[in-house]
Order: structure tokens, then sequence, then C-alpha cells
């Protein structure tokens, strides 16, 4: 049987090109159809620390990042220490001779990488030879790198073949390395390609087109870990008449800048992570109380305080939903796959648009850095929602009612004051208690606009039930579908919209026995959230600050399958 | 408006500077849409929190647009909105507690970007709707419920403040000098920049500093206030920081920066030279 899916990682001190190699490989292999997924780890520094950076390919989509690696390249001992364990059995372990040596075993052969990179004329070929003896140990045909190698570099610019003829030298010395190894991994199967054009792009750059069909004006952020990305790809791409995108000086800055935006009857959106997320808690609750569509992306990091800035964790959506004091449910979108960042993003918009307040997107590290082919999006399938904008006369009582009601924009009809503290119809200040009744009512009223039954559910007649949320999708569903092949009886639930819930999904959530919330956090914040509204929900959790890997969701969701049968028959 | 809003219950104390200015803004308002043909819609008022901020309530006659916020962010609500839309004539409304204290952060980055909008600061020296507590512009040694036994903090200089950190217009009013401050409001507004009238606004029930800023003869007190000098060439940070170290509060433009480019038209400048891509271009740089 020929193989159709394998794990790379490259491991060592940041900066060493392991990003580079790894993203080359995915972009080789996904030229040629196979499906791919990249995940990148590395400390909060500019450069050095163990980092590592992995592709996995597959001729069928890619799901998860992959539990264990068929080639772990290990550029010092230190990383050959970290990651050796994780190589399968039958794995090859290609190291750094240059670095440090090992006795012989039956896994590793060492490769003088950096060596061989010079003795080509160019040195930052290193890559290229890494990349050469991957082809060779996982039977990748013989033509697709120098074909990768010779488009890529024909730029028009002199010096391209020099740089064309290096690199192809450099991939063929890899690959006699590894021939004089004796390793391999066996033949590879040919690609299945997805059918309709393909991306091969990363969430945060996926977020940001989404936003950006979906109509965003104005984009206001503050560099942070792993948020940074989407700011720069706006300050870049952002552009057009009435178009506004800058660096504020803090997440503070930020937050109130787009709800000026917002005002101003912009569609107006930034990027944070969990520092900054508590530091716009109060604007975010200026907007959800003077009615002001504005849109925040949380791309989530691990713990508290500074905690974790690199690494994956999803620990944010009790603060998503309420981040402000007082009574305040904040619109969540959680995207689960690079794929969810792009409609994520369009929706968060549509919805800031619709209920006319803010919205939260929760994204993570890991689909933030993560490269993976996705279908092109159809530019003209997107819906673009826009708010209801008041165009009668003055005297306009902007706040009357329970429902949402036109907004008026600075510059036309209908002046009023859009009040941060409680407030009567026209935007002035009262504390009547009546008022706050009503105007509290009319808040939360609002929320029933995004109430779109949008779910997945599969064998929704089983009475135990797996539901996840976020990144974590991806080995989840991978887990699912491991068991049932197993045969397995368990239904399966997925939404992006985690406040406010589908209706509909609630009700059948309700309806079931057990459900079971595999999410990256202590608290075990989803399945609090359920059980808050009558869903016997119990969450399977991690917070190791890397992602689940799909066996040990298999073996945790059995054992707890297995634990509620024992007790409902003990009764 | 909000004289005949019965709901509206917040009141300014008697004699309470800040009137004085919520006149004077709504003459350089109406000055400016008269001057420019604007319609009032075109005027956006951010305001901050505290006695001050009430303006956008009580503010007579027609009614621009209004923001009233959260403590010590209206600069940058104001950033969003005018950049949002350069058009709109943005003023924020604020307080020394306001501007100087917890928004204290938000004025050098407003300052660099010279953000073209107008920020009237009304100081009264003291917290007035929390009840008395000392501000940044409290004098040292002073008593109040938060300094029982005197003010350790030396009190803070906010023209020099505006001068060193870049304001491209800085100018000191009087609540009590209504004609004067509608002028300085309006000169501010018509500013290509970000512009700073600071006006001392007396707090009559927490820091009465009527007698100390007009004099007193019957109680033998000097005036604090006097006109900026006519032979001040405003145009001169170094006069301007030399017209500040003298005694007294000067009243008046006191600096203003002659060439003096906006953001938005920096942002324009920066725009128009930057080679941008339509999203189908954007989407195909991913294509596999």
């Amino acid at each position: 049987m020929r193989n159709t899916d394998f794990v790379v990682r490259f491991a060592g001190e940041g900066g060493g090109g392991l990003v580079t190699s790894a993203e080359l490989l995915a972009q080789v292999t996904s030229q040629v159809g196979y499906h791919v997924k990249t995940f990148v780890t590395f400390p909060s520094q500019i450069m050095g620390g163990p980092t590592f950076a992995q592709a996995r390919i597959s001729t069928s989509p890619v799901l998860s990042y992959g539990d264990q690696l068929d080639v772990l390249v290990a550029l010092d001992r230190e990383a050959y220490n970290t990651h050796q364990s994780e190589v399968r059995d039958g794995g090859v372990i290609i190291y750094n001779a240059e670095d440090f040596q090992l006795e012989e075993d039956e896994k590793s052969f060492g490769m003088r990488i950096d060596e061989l990179a010079k003795s080509t004329g160019n040195p930052r070929a290193a890559n290229m030879v890494m990349l050469g003896a991957i082809a060779y140990l996982v039977n990748m045909p013989e033509h697709y790198l120098p074909e990768y190698v010779t488009k890529r570099f024909s730029r028009g610019r002199p010096g391209d073949e020099e740089i064309i003829k290096g690199n192809i030298m450099a991939l063929s010395l890899g690959a006699e390395e590894a021939k004089k190894s004796g390793f391999s991994l066996g033949a590879l199967e040919d690609p299945t390609p997805p059918s309709g054009e393909q991306l091969l792009i990363k969430g945060n750059d996926a977020l940001a087109i989404g936003a950006i069909a979906a109509g965003l004006d104005v984009f206001v952020g503050y560099p942070i870990s792993p948020a940074t990305t989407v700011l720069v790809y706006m300050e870049r791409n952002l552009t057009g008449p009435g178009k506004f995108v800058y660096q504020a000086s803090s997440e503070i800055e930020s937050i109130n800048a787009i709800l000026g935006a917002g005002f101003a009857g912009k569609k107006s959106m930034t990027s944070t992570a969990g520092p900054g997320l508590s530091l716009m808690s109060e604007g975010i609750g200026l907007a959800w109380m003077a009615e002001i569509p504005t849109v925040i992306i949380d791309v989530q990091r691990g713990g508290p305080a500074t905690g974790l800035p690199t690494k994956v964790e999803q620990s944010d959506l009790l603060v998503a939903i309420h981040p402000a004091h007082g009574d305040v449910s904040i619109p969540v979108i959680a995207v689960g796959t690079v794929e969810e960042c792009f409609t994520g993003a369009a929706l968060a918009l549509n919805w800031a648009e619709r209920y006319q307040g803010p919205v939260i997107i929760l994204s993570d590290h890991g689909l933030s850095e993560q490269a993976q082919n996705i279908p092109k999006p159809d530019l003209s399938k997107v819906i673009v929602e826009n708010r209801k904008v008041y165009t009668g006369n003055n005297g306009y009582e902007r706040y009357d009612g329970v429902d949402v009601s036109p907004m008026p924009v600075p510059g036309g009809p209908g002046a009023y004051i859009a009040n941060g503290s409680e407030h009567d119809p026209i935007g002035d200040t009262t504390h009547l208690p009546n008022r706050h009744v009503d105007m509290t009512h009319r808040r939360f009223n609002k929320l029933d606009l995004l109430k779109d039954d949008n779910y997945e559910r599969e064998n929704q007649d089983e009475s135990i039930a797996i539901m996840t949320w976020g990144g974590s999708k991806g080995p989840t569903r991978e887990a699912y579908d491991i068991m049932m092949g197993e045969n397995q009886k368990i239904g399966w639930y997925y939404t992006m919209q985690l406040n406010p819930l589908p209706p509909q999904l609630l009700e059948e959530l309700k309806s079931k026995e057990l459900v079971l919330i595999p999410e990256l956090n202590y608290l075990g914040q989803f399945a609090m959230l359920l059980r808050a509204k009558g869903v016997n929900a119990e969450s399977i959790t991690q917070y190791t600050g890397t992602p689940f890997k799909v066996g040990d969701l298999v073996t945790r969701i059995k054992d707890r399958i297995a634990s509620h049968k024992k007790g409902l028959v003990n009764v | 408006m909000s004289k005949k809003n019965p709901e509206y219950d917040f009141k300014w104390c008697p004699g309470c500077g800040d009137f004085g200015v919520k006149r004077a803004l709504e003459m350089a308002v109406q000055q400016r849409n008269v001057e420019l043909e604007m319609p009032m819609a075109n005027t956006v008022v951010v305001a901050g929190i505290g006695c001050s901020g009430n303006i956008v309530h009580l503010y007579d006659g027609e009614q621009p647009f209004g923001l009233h916020g959260i403590h010590g962010r209206s600069l940058p609500i104001s950033f969003g909105v005018k950049m949002a839309n350069p058009d709109l004539n943005v003023v924020v409304v604020s307080g020394d507690g306001d501007f100087l204290s917890i928004g204290g952060e938000h004025i050098a980055p407003m300052a660099q970007r010279n953000l073209n909008v107008t920020a009237v600061v009304m100081d009264n020296g003291v917290y007035g709707l929390t009840k008395g507590q000392s501000s940044p512009t409290t004098d040292l040694g002073v008593i109040t419920p938060t300094t029982p036994f005197g003010k350790l903090e030396n009190s803070l200089n906010p023209l020099e403040l505006y001068l060193t950190l870049g304001v491209s217009f800085v100018a000191s009013g009087f609540s009590s000098k209504i004609k004067e401050l509608t002028n300085l409001i309006n000169q501010g507004m018509k500013h290509p920049g970000f512009s700073v009238v600071h006006v001392q606004s007396p707090c009559t029930t927490y820091n009465d500093t009527y007698d100390l800023l007009k004099g007193n003869a019957k109680k033998g007190i000097d005036a604090t206030v006097h006109d900026v000098p006519e032979s001040h060439d405003p145009s001169s940070k170094q006069a301007a920081y030399n017209l500040l170290q003298e005694e007294g509060i000067p009243l008046g433009v006191i600096y203003q920066r002659d060439e003096s480019d906006p953001l938005d038209q920096r942002f324009n400048v920066m725009r128009e030279k930057a080679n941008a891509r339509d999203l189908d271009r954007q989407i195909a740089a991913f294509q596999i």
C-alpha cells in the first residue's frame, strides 16, 4: 500500500529557516494537488529559542496537524531530545551532523546541512538541502521540487538562473545524502487534487480578506502576538477611497477609535489577543451601550496576563461573551478552520451591522500561523449586510422602542447623542428605573436578530454527541471520523456561532443524555455555558499550550462514554 | 434639547464656569457654520466623563451630533470619528481629570499625528462630579477628600505639557471671557491639525477660583489671568515657553505651528503613493 499521508517537522533554533522550510514543502506539494496544513510554534522573541514548524501532506483534506512524525529534521541536540519521541515507528530523523553526533540507531542519520549548502555556492540553500532529502525519503517524484524552484525564482531578475541552479544542486545533494543513508518511507500515493481553484493561506490573512470582502472601511490595531499579522495585512491591503487603517498607541486607543468610526457610519474592526482584549473591556461595553457596530478579533493565546503569547489555547470564551462590566452579552463567532476565518470575519461584520453593536471573533494561535489549502472564495457569493441608516428629519428618537432602529450618520439627519451612560430615546443621560429596564430589554432583544440556525449535525438521533468549538474542530472531527469507522454511536454538532447559539441547535443539545466538549482550557468554558443553558455538557480539557492530538481525543472520548454508560447501569 | 427634557436630571451648580464654555462653544460652532456654510450636522462633539462632558446634553439651539463615551477616552474616539470621515468638524469636550489624568496617555499620539480635532479642556483643578477630589492641576499641599493632609504632587502645567508633546495649536481661555473664548475655539477649529483650547473654568462648589483668577480689589487679591501681550509671536515655540515662565495665566493663542499638515492630509498623500491591490489581486497572491 502506498502512503497517503505524511508529517514532516523541522525543529531547532528560531530564525533558522524552519518556518520557511515547512511552508516551502506545503507550497510544493499543494501545487501538485496534495492537501496540506502547516503548524508553527516559537518562543515570544525576535530570533532564536526552540522553534518548530511542521507540514502535513495528504491525499485527502487535512483536519489536524498530525499526531506522529514521519520525518523529523533536528537542527540541534535540544531539538532532537525534545521531538524524537514523537517520530513514529518506521519514521526517520535527519539530524544536523555539524551540531551533534548520535550513536548508530535504526531511525536517524546525520547530514552536514550547512556545509552541503555552502558547496553549492549559496549558503542560504540549507532548506533546499533538507527538502531534497525529505523528497527522497517520502518518494516524491523527482521533478516536483526542481520545477517548483524554477518557477519560484524565474522573476526576470539578473541572477535568477544562478539561484535556480544552486537550489537545484542543493536539492540533489540532499537527496543523495538521504539515498546514502539507506532509509526510505515507501511509495507515495499520487495526489487526488481538490476540485476547483485553491488558495494556500494562513488563518490571519483569511480573516483580513474575509473582512475586506464584507466591506470593511476602517481598521485600527496594536501589535500583539499572535494577532499582529492581521494588522500587517490591513496596513498593506485595506486601501481605496474612504478606507482608513492605522497602528494605534494601545489597545485602549484601538477599541475607542473603531467605535468612533462605527459611530461615524463606517464598518470598523480591530484585532488583538487576550491582554489587548482585557484592555478593550470598557470600550466594548461602550459600543454595546451606545449601540455602535464594530468588530474585535481575538486571536487567542495561552494563559492570563502575558501568559503564553505564542501557544495554542481556547481560554477566552467567557471573557469574549462577557468582556465588560454590567449586563452585556457580546455576540461571539469562533472560527475553527482557515476557511471559516474567511467566512466568519464576513459574518461578524454583517452581524455588527445587523444588530448595531460589537461582535467578537475568536481565533487562536494555531489557526493564525497555519497555512492550509482552501477552495478559492467566490467573492460574488459573499453576503454583505449594511446597517439601517436613518434618512428622515431631525428630531429623531434614535433609541426608541425595543427593536433595532435606523442609525443616523454624522453629516446627515437625525443628530443624537450616542451615550455610554443609561439614556432616554434621544440619548440624554437618565437614571429613571423604567428607562434602565426598557433600554436593557432593547439591547438584549436585538440579539434575536443573530439567531441564525447555522450549524453542522450528523447522527442526530444518537443520545451522546460531541460538540467542540473553534480551532479544536479539525482534530475533533478527525477523531470523530475514526470512531465512526469503528461504528461508535455518537452524534456530531458544530457551529461558529457561540453567542447567541442557534436556537434549534440548543434544543437538540438539551435533548441529549451527554454532550462531550473537547476544548483547550482548564475551566471547560464552553461546557460551563452549555450547562447553564440546560445541556448536560462535559468538557474534555487540555491546557498544555499545544493542540489536541487525535489519538488522545479518541481514547478520552471513548473512556468518557464508557464511564458514562457504566454510571447509567449502576443507577 | 435638554432644557426641555425632564428626564435628563443632571445640573451644573450655579456659577459653574462650564456654562460660559458651553455658550462659547455654541457660538464658535455657529460662527463656523456661517463662515464655511456648513450644516450643524457636520459637527460632532465627543464628550468625556465629568461635569464638562455634559455640555453635549445641555447644548442649546440646533443640535450637533454627540458621543458621550467613557472616562478619559474622548481623544481616541475622536480619532476614529475624524479619520472615518475627515469632512466632519470634530470637537472634544473634556476636563482636567478626564483629559490630563486618566486620558493623559492619548495626548502625545494625537499631537504626533496632528489629528485635526479641537479639544476644549475645562480645567477647574478638581474632580467635581465625584465631589471634590484632587486632580493633576490641584496645587501642591491642597486639602481635599483624597488628600486630607495636603496634596503630595506638584500641580501640572497643562500648557507647557501640550507644547512639549507637540500640539500644533495651544490656546488658553477663561470661562468668564466668553467672547474671547469663542474666538479661540473658532481659531482652534480652523487650525489644520491638533488644537487644544485649555480653559480656566472654576468649580463654585469645590474649588472656587474666581477671585484668584479675576482678582478682587476688596480682598486685596491680584488677578492671575492676563491677556497674551500683543508682542507675543505665537509661531515661536521658544516665545511660547518663555511666556509660560512668567507669573500668572496668559489668555490667548500661546502657540500655533505655521506649517501644519493634519493626519488626514498626510494619510491621503501616503495612500496616493501606495501601490494598492484590489481584492481579486490580493486573493490571487495566495493562489496555488
